[in-house]
């Protein structure tokens, strides 16, 4: 079976301003909602308490809402439905640092009159911590762009890991957006998702990448703009059959996982898409716009090669005793 | 060629490793090394307590003015106005010709900085070391603490560590109930600082007048009672001896009231001070005193030798276990607060777990079967790499008792995704070349050298990425990483070297049957 005729090459580099545009709109769009919206931040970066609740019967929202209402302490609290009818969860911006009786103590004893239920999770996470994660969190993402950004630089040249950096950043700032739009809870797991996108669009995008260096080094192509369609064209069926095949299986974990991973697997399966439609159409274009020049690369290159024959010329002459 | 060959030799060898070592975890055998679940999955209690450590330099500065005390009585040497503050005590010796005594009595205190102001003013600190120290002491004597407790209750593996400076985590498996789980919150919170003090009986009649500023100025303390916080005892500030003097302490029951008790046991140091003490106080009241309320305050009608006590007040039998278990295992030497808290019930780990493993398998089953719809036998070679791989990760994690956490099992989902990745990249390198109309054997070897170094490229890149994540992440996270990193050092050996050792292998036989359709998907 086949999808995509390899022998075929899309002009994708003639139509790279309107794609470029529609990005940019989507970006921009993204940076706007950041903005005005703004990300939720869940209680390990915000500190809070959160208590997961499972009634025997569809939870009695009204009444608990009501009951907490009354109490001083659980006034801030907000209560929704989580998954399914019987399900809820608790959210308080505060917490109790007394070991031995905490909020989900009291939470249980006053919720006594709404019905049976079981509490299923009690997460807290004072201030000092929240604190803590988010700027782990941050450090997290700004090295794991220096890291790529100085390992794209080192196997194939400046231009490459600009173009490829900001690509990751047109991924991350949609996917972001789609957070605030769907209000997505910024947990500890959605960073681990926008990690996994960034290291999966990465994927992609240096596929599409060593293919432009194989065409680059290999081809007698002088125009940069038919090597990267050849290139792109060329790789089309393996970048989006590997993301079928991610996709499919995030797809299956967002279904499936379970209501605890759904932020995580809905952030993945937006990156997922997001990221394969960057690979193809858009990462190549900033290389073009960043005016990659083939003969320099190539001249570059001679001279690396030039260097290292002189050098294993030398070494050669060296072991032979004639230096 | 030969079928053997050494990729295809590898690859069974590393096959065979992934099966053997997986299998413990499968089945879950007793013996043998086997993957543990997280918190989240098996349900259980994780928290990161702090320790309050400046708290512990007063209690030092506590007990540094209670071993003043009690050798200026035994000497009968006169001071007066022993205070203590916050880091500081103060007293003044009233006869300067015993100063020498007092100075070689002070000097074998390790750690003090002795400030002898005019008038024989004494103002007595720790050092900036000292304090140091006595932080730092605080913290691994609450870990120890904490631990031994837990030990004592008898859940399966309490786990208690340090973490950085200040910190503690406690991880409890195996909590089933919410109740249980309070249970074991109380009992590492108790203090459990136990106290026997004097009851200042001169001014004991001024006690319901007096504020604790006034209490204060001549050095006593107000306490309450702990059945009746409207009975107030005054006491002196100084100790005259605390709970770190306690070797043993069982629950026992009263013979006329049958309410439960908890005797305890001194050291034979503790014993000769409240041996001392009770012969001189005779007539006078001693209380008992528990994390800052008084148990009772009995009259001293002899003195007591033995070095033996009890503590009574309406006990639950419960009550009186958890406060016999924190009066062995010692008193936190701090007040510890909760910075963190994550639990996780039996149940939802439970659902957890069936969902993921849903998840697993439909997503495995959709990527095998995509992969032999599009491939043919090329996609069916990759299936069994990408089954191998499975069993590497679950190999290697139990190998080094990994523990697979819900983002852990996330990230083998994820894995399984992109393992194929590199068969995918591979054979369609495989189906351009022989589409260019080259040989079979020379599509292979030419498939697997032009694709490698967009692989190693990729590949490195998203190990990077998952190094970083296990370094900035916590707990759970840290498993994502774990499985994500597993997996593509894994798919290295099986996608890559397993895969070509197997074309390799049946090269012959491909070559031959010129069925191109059946072996790739391509005309």
């Amino acid at each position: 079976m086949e999808i995509f005729k390899s022998n075929k090459t899309y002009n994708f580099m003639g139509k790279r301003l309107p794609f470029l545009a529609f990005s940019s709109l989507l970006v921009i769009t993204s940076f706007v909602l950041l903005f005005t919206k703004g990300l939720h931040l869940g209680i390990d970066f915000s500190g809070g308490t959160l208590v997961q609740v499972q009634y025997t019967k569809p939870a009695p929202i009204q009444d608990i809402r009501d009951i907490l209402a009354q109490n001083e302490k659980f006034a801030k609290a907000s209560v929704t439905e989580y998954g399914s009818l019987e399900e809820i969860i608790i959210k308080i911006p505060t917490i109790s640092t007394s070991i031995g009786n905490d909020i989900g103590d009291d939470l249980r004893a006053i919720l006594q009159p709404t019905g049976t239920f079981d509490v299923r999770r009690v997460d807290m996470v004072g201030p000092k911590v929240g604190d803590a994660l988010q700027e782990k969190g941050i450090m997290a993402l700004s090295l794991a762009l220096l890291v790529i950004l100085i390992y794209v630089s080192f196997r194939f040249e400046w231009r490459f890991a600009i173009a490829s950096i900001l690509a990751l950043i047109h991924d991350i700032s949609i996917a972001l957006g789609a957070i605030v739009l769907f209000s997505v809870d910024v947990n500890l797991d959605i960073l681990a998702a926008i990690l996994t996108i960034l290291g999966y669009s990465l994927n992609d995008t240096i596929i599409v990448f060593d293919r432009i260096r194989e065409g680059v080094t290999t081809s007698k192509e002088n125009e940069l703009n038919t090597v990267v369609n050849e290139s792109v064209s060329n790789t089309l069926s393996r970048t989006t059959l590997t993301s079928l095949t991610t996709f499919l299986t995030v797809l299956t974990l967002y279904l499936f996982g379970g209501e605890i991973i759904s932020g995580f697997s809905f952030t993945l399966l937006v990156g997922i898409v997001v990221g394969t439609y960057s690979s193809i159409f858009i990462a190549a274009s900033f290389l073009v716009q960043l005016n990659f020049s083939i003969s320099s690369y190539r001249e570059s290159e001679a001279l690396k090669e030039k260097r290292s024959k002189e050098k294993d010329k030398l070494r050669a002459q060296f072991e032979q005793g004639t230096v | 060629m030969q079928f053997l060959n050494y990729r295809l030799v590898i690859f069974a060898l590393v096959t065979i490793f992934g099966i053997v070592f997986s299998i413990p975890s499968f089945l879950q055998t007793d013996d043998g090394k086997k993957i543990s679940l997280g918190l989240d999955l098996q349900g259980g209690l994780h928290m990161l307590l702090g320790v309050e450590t400046q708290k512990a330099v007063e209690g030092k500065i506590k007990s540094i003015a209670a071993t003043v005390k009690y050798f200026s009585d035994n000497e009968d040497i006169l001071i007066e106005d022993l205070t203590i503050h916050k880091d500081n005590l103060n007293f003044i010796l009233l006869d300067s010709d015993e100063s020498s005594k007092v100075d070689t009595m002070l000097a074998e205190i390790k750690g003090l900085d002795i400030n002898k102001g005019a008038d024989l003013v004494y103002t007595i600190q720790l050092t900036p070391i000292e304090t140091e120290v006595v932080k730092d002491l605080a913290v691994g004597q609450a870990v120890e603490t904490i631990r031994n407790r837990l030990d004592q209750f008898g859940l399966a593996e309490p786990s208690v560590t340090r973490q950085g400076k200040v910190d503690i985590v406690v991880e409890l498996p195996g909590i089933k109930t919410p109740q249980e789980e309070q249970r074991a919150r109380e009992l590492i919170a108790k203090p459990a600082n136990l106290e026997l003090m004097e009851v200042n009986e001169l001014k004991s009649d001024q006690v319901y007048k007096m504020t604790a500023e006034e209490a204060k100025d001549i050095g006593n303390l107000i306490l309450e009672d702990t059945n009746n916080p409207n009975i107030k005892y005054l006491v002196k500030q100084i100790p005259i001896l605390t709970g770190s003097e306690v070797v043993d302490a069982k629950v026992a029951f009263d013979q006329q009231t049958n309410s439960p008790i908890i005797n305890f046991t001194l050291s034979t140091f503790g014993a000769k001070v409240f041996g001392d003490f009770t012969s001189r106080s005779i007539g006078k009241r001693l209380a008992v005193v528990l994390d800052g309320k008084v148990f009772s305050a009995p009259s001293i009608r002899e003195r007591i030798g033995g070095g033996s006590g009890q503590i009574s007040g309406n006990f639950t039998v419960q009550e009186a276990g958890n406060v016999a278990i924190a009066l062995r295992s010692g008193a936190l030497p701090a007040p510890v607060l909760m910075l963190e808290k994550r639990s996780v019930g039996p149940s939802l780990g439970a659902d957890s777990i069936n969902a993921s493993m849903l998840a697993l398998a439909s997503g495995f089953l959709l990527v095998v079967l995509f992969m032999i719809v599009y491939y043919g036998r090329a996609g069916v070679i990759s299936n069994v790499a990408l089954v191998t791989n499975l069993f590497i990760i679950i190999a290697v994690m139990a190998m080094f008792g990994a523990t697979l956490t819900l983002p852990g099992m996330a990230g083998i989902v994820l894995t399984v995704g992109m393992a194929v990745d590199a068969n995918v990249i591979i054979n369609e390198r495989i189906r351009e070349l022989l589409k260019q109309g080259k040989s079979v054997h020379k599509s292979i070897e030419d498939g697997y050298k032009n694709a490698m170094s967009a692989i190693l490229d990729a590949n490195v890149t998203t190990l990077l990425v998952a190094v970083i994540l296990y370094v900035y992440g916590t707990g759970p996270i840290k498993g994502f990483a774990i499985t994500i990193s597993i997996g593509i050092l894994a798919s290295m050996i099986t996608a890559i070297l397993g895969t070509h050792g197997i074309y390799q292998a049946f090269l012959p036989k491909i070559a031959k049957d010129k069925n191109l359709k059946k072996w790739f998907g391509v005309n």
